[in-house]
This record gives structure tokens, sequence and C-alpha cells, in this order.
């Protein structure tokens, strides 16, 4: 373990540090398990969290050699700050929202209109968080359909922003909250709750980027995990957990 | 012992001998104070101190003031009777009910928001007598106020217990002979002998209330102004204005730097309460 900190001196036991938004939970553990069956004496470890959060780590200087980011602005800003080359990160899939409730529905949400009565328990991402941002979008889009005060009423019933989606998405799972609105991905992954469908013209496309950090000591093996990401056998991976892929 | 006690080594030692005392310690006291140094350093340096101006740190500081000092209240009220009883009682299962009081200290704060959560959140074991009631605590100020008691209540106890216990029983029975009861005994014997560590435990529970981050985000979320206490907003300033988190930061160092000062007079002036 000292070997492979001092620069990877060792060809046997070589760790991949991946930074990943939270919403990639799944999909990247079993992306990872094929990965490391093809190369042996790799080891993929994974920091998942909100992309705002990862962001905020790598700028303070945490050692990752992979950053999977849920948008491209999370990105771009470490571009700009030089932490990744600019001609580096490429998009790698795109996911869409939904919106969720508990299983038993206990506020008997029918419609995305009805988001917007009172009295209800919502609990989004925070805004800084990209599915934060995205869901807010949404609302925006839906205010011709709903009238304009629809996002603020939505809003309102706002009870708490979370960190990440993951967290959000308990919350619905726990029942605590009436719904959520989180990524299409999510809800594969927690197949017993109920959801609404957001109409294609009014949602979102998230844009996930994938790049290998300037500073990585394995930028070999980085850049042969973002290629497995992109080849058939990593995309099919990511359709079966409700992405969108970029290779088909 | 009768032999008084001589600040640093009343033999002389070896060089040898006496690095090997001071270093580790440097080393220690190294890692528990650049941090904070640190912090304060960069806060300053940048100037993000006018950032606690911001309405959302305002709202933290004001959130965190008012929840911290109702907790205390609770706890000091709830607890004291408490810490009495465990103090000069035996019974059957009392060490059993020291432990469970125990607990929430050691227990890792999100294990106790998961644990708050499964029981009084919606959902939970006893969610439903609670919405019965009409109350649901989950996303409310009370819950952070909850999540408070629960984290800091103990540390409380503790120290107030052990403040009673230390009261010599013969002042005890000099009370008993003059004909006082219980209460009596309480109000006025007691209390103001215990006064000190009863006010000193109070002093770091606050201190453990005001930085509670864990059970509180879990089991009462994140809203500003409702539930995002200072921790929170720190927390989750970070990624959006370093400049905020660095300057609510630095408030709340210095708000534990004065409540833990304070403990400590509290505690050094308890030396040398006629007690002893």
């Amino acid at each position: 373990m000292l070997l492979s900190a001092c620069g990877g001196a060792s060809n046997l036991s070589r760790t991949l540090t991946v930074y990943a938004a939270a919403s990639l939970t799944d999909a990247f553990t079993e992306i990872s398990q094929a990965f490391e069956a093809e190369n042996p004496g790799v080891t993929v470890v994974f920091n998942f969290a909100g992309s705002q959060n990862l962001r905020t780590q790598i700028e303070q200087g945490a050692p990752a050699d992979v950053f999977a980011s849920a948008n491209t602005k999370e990105m771009e800003t470490l571009v700009s700050q030089n932490f990744i080359h600019a001609d580096v990160p490429q998009t790698f899939l795109t996911n869409q929202l939904v919106v969720i409730l508990p299983k038993d529905n206990p506020a008997g949400i029918r419609s995305l209109e009805d988001l917007s009565k009172p009295d209800l328990k919502l609990v989004f991402a925070a805004e800084e968080v990209p599915a934060g941002r995205y869901a807010r979008q949404v609302l925006e889009n839906l205010n011709p359909m709903f009238g304009a005060d629809y996002k603020d009423e939505v809003l309102a019933n706002v009870v708490s922003n979370e960190d990440n989606i993951r967290q959000a998405m308990t919350k619905v799972q726990l029942g605590e909250a009436d719904a959520g609105i989180v990524y299409v991905s999510d809800a594969v992954a927690a197949p017993e709750l109920q959801r609404i469908e957001i109409p294609n013209e009014v949602n979102v496309l998230a844009e996930y980027s994938i790049a290998s950090l300037a500073e990585s000591a394995n930028t070999e093996l980085a850049n042969q995990f973002i290629a497995y990401i992109l080849s058939p056998a990593g995309q099919a991976t990511l359709e079966k957990w409700g992405f969108t892929p970029v290779n088909p | 012992m009768s032999q008084s006690y001589k600040p640093f080594f009343h033999k002389k030692l070896s060089p040898l001998t006496e690095w090997l005392f001071v270093l580790p310690s440097l080393l220690l006291l190294a890692l528990l104070a650049l941090p904070v140094l640190a912090l304060l350093w960069r806060a300053g340096s940048e100037g993000m101190l006018s950032l606690i101006a911001q309405p959302s740190a305002l709202s933290a500081l004001r959130l965190s003031l008012q929840t911290s000092m109702l907790s205390m209240l609770i706890v000091i009220v709830t607890g004291t009777p408490l810490a009495f009883v465990l103090a000069r009682r035996k019974f059957r299962g009392k060490t059993f009910l020291e432990l469970v009081i125990d607990l929430p200290v050691v227990l890792p704060p999100s294990v106790a928001g998961i644990a708050l959560l499964i029981a009084f959140g919606r959902q939970g074991v006893f969610g439903a007598w609670l919405n019965a009631i009409g109350l649901t605590l989950p996303f409310t100020t009370m819950a952070v106020v909850l999540a408070q008691i629960f984290v800091s209540a103990p540390l409380f106890v503790r120290a107030a217990r052990i403040g009673f216990a230390q009261i010599e029983h013969q002042i005890v029975e000099a009370a008993y002979v003059e004909g006082s009861n219980e209460w009596q005994l309480f109000r006025f014997v007691m209390f103001p002998l215990a006064g000190r560590a009863v006010l000193s435990g109070a002093m770091l529970a606050w201190t453990r209330a005001i930085g509670e981050f864990g059970a509180t985000i879990l089991f009462a979320g994140n809203l500003e102004g409702v539930t995002q206490t200072m921790p929170l907003a720190i927390y989750l300033g970070l990624e959006r204005s370093l400049g905020v988190a660095l300057a609510l930061s630095t408030v709340l160092v210095a708000v534990s730097f004065m409540l833990l000062l304070v403990t400590r007079r509290l505690e050094n002036h308890k030396d040398d309460s006629p007690n002893h």
C-alpha cells in the first residue's frame, strides 16, 4: 500500500480512486466489479457524494484519480482551476428526472399539479446539488402549464434540502416525505416507490461528465476505467440502472 | 498525599527521558491546536468575518442559539432530578440505567439520527402514537431540539451526578439532624454545594448541543430558518461559498471556546470550595 502511494511502483496491487455522483452508486459499483475482474490486482475505491461536495473536496486537495459528475458545471469549475485538463472531460450518459412517492402514497398525490397543494412535505436535494438545480429547473418549466405561481407553491412545500440525491430519496423511502424529485435512475434503484412521470418537453437532460484528474498518479488506469465506462459493456450496465447511454 | 506536588519533574531527569515525555505531548498538541489556528488564520486574513452578516448565516446563528437554549433548559430541568437520584440512591437496575444514559455519548451522531427517525418518524415505531396527538416531529425545529437533547443530556447528567455524589455524607447527616426534609435538603444543601458541578455540566452539554450535526441533519432535515443550525450551514455552505462557512466556523469556535473557558473556571473554583 505504501508503495502505491509513492507512485505505483508495484505492478500488482493498484488502487483507483473514483469520486462519483451519489446517483451513480449502484451502477458504478457493479461496473467496478466487472472492471476488477478484467484487471486482476486492481481495486476500485469509491467516494459517492453530491457532485458539488466532491468538487469541493478536490479543490481542497483530495486525491482522486477519476471524477464523475452529474452535470458539466462542476467539471467546468475544476477545469477552470486546472485540476482537470481542458480537453479531457467526456459526457458518458444522460439522465432525466421523475417524481417519486412512498409506496403507500400517504398524501394521495396523483399528478404533477398536486405537488403545489398546501401542507405537503417535499424533500429535494439542495440547490447546489445538480439534482436539486435540475428539479427547480423542471418546476420552472412547468410554470406555463400550471400557472406562474406553481414553482413557488411547490418550493413552499419543501421541508428539507438534502446534501445529495440519495439522502433525499431515503426520506421518501422511509415515508417521512410525501414526495421527492429524483433521477429516473434513482427510481430504478428503488422499484417499490410509486412514480409520476415528467413529460419530455418539460424534463431536463442531465449530462453526466467523467474525467481523469491532472494530478492523478494512475492516469493510465484512470483512462482504462473511463474507456470501460464508454464501452458497450459499461454502457449496457448504465442502461440497466436507468441511465440513457451515449454509446448505445 | 502529604508531600506537596512540584509542578514539573521534581528530580532532575536525563535529557533523553525529558524528551520522551515532551515529544509525544507536543505532537498531540500540534494535532489538536493547528487545525483550529489555521481556520482562524484563514478566516481572518481573507476578511471573511464580514460574511457573518449574510441572511443565511444570521439565520443559522439565531436558530442555533434558540434551539440550544431551549435544549439546555429541558436538559437541566429534567436532568438534575435524575442526576440527584443516581447519586444518592441505590436501586435494582441502576447500572443498566446508567449505561442507557451514557450510550448517546458514544453513539455516532448519524446512528443517533437514524434511531430518532426510526423511533419518532412519521412511520416510526412510536410515530403512530405521535400522529394520533397531532405531532409530527421530522423536519421541525422541535426535532432539532430533541436531537440536541439526545446527544448532550448524558454529559450533563454525568457531571451533575458526580457533583451530587461528592457532597460529604456528614453534611447530609447534619441536615437530617437539623430536621430538614428531602426537598429542603435538596434545595438548601445539595443544590448549592453541587451548583458548580451542575453548571459546568450544563456548559459542556451546551457546547455539545450547539455543535450537533449528524443527528440533526438526519432527523430534523435541513431547511434555512427552521432546521439549518450553524453546523449544517457550515457543512452545506462549504460547497456553496467557502467564505460563509469559514465565518460561521469562526463564530462556532469562539462560542465553544468561551463556553469551555467558563466550564474550566467553574471546575477550578470547585477545587477551592470548603468541601475539600
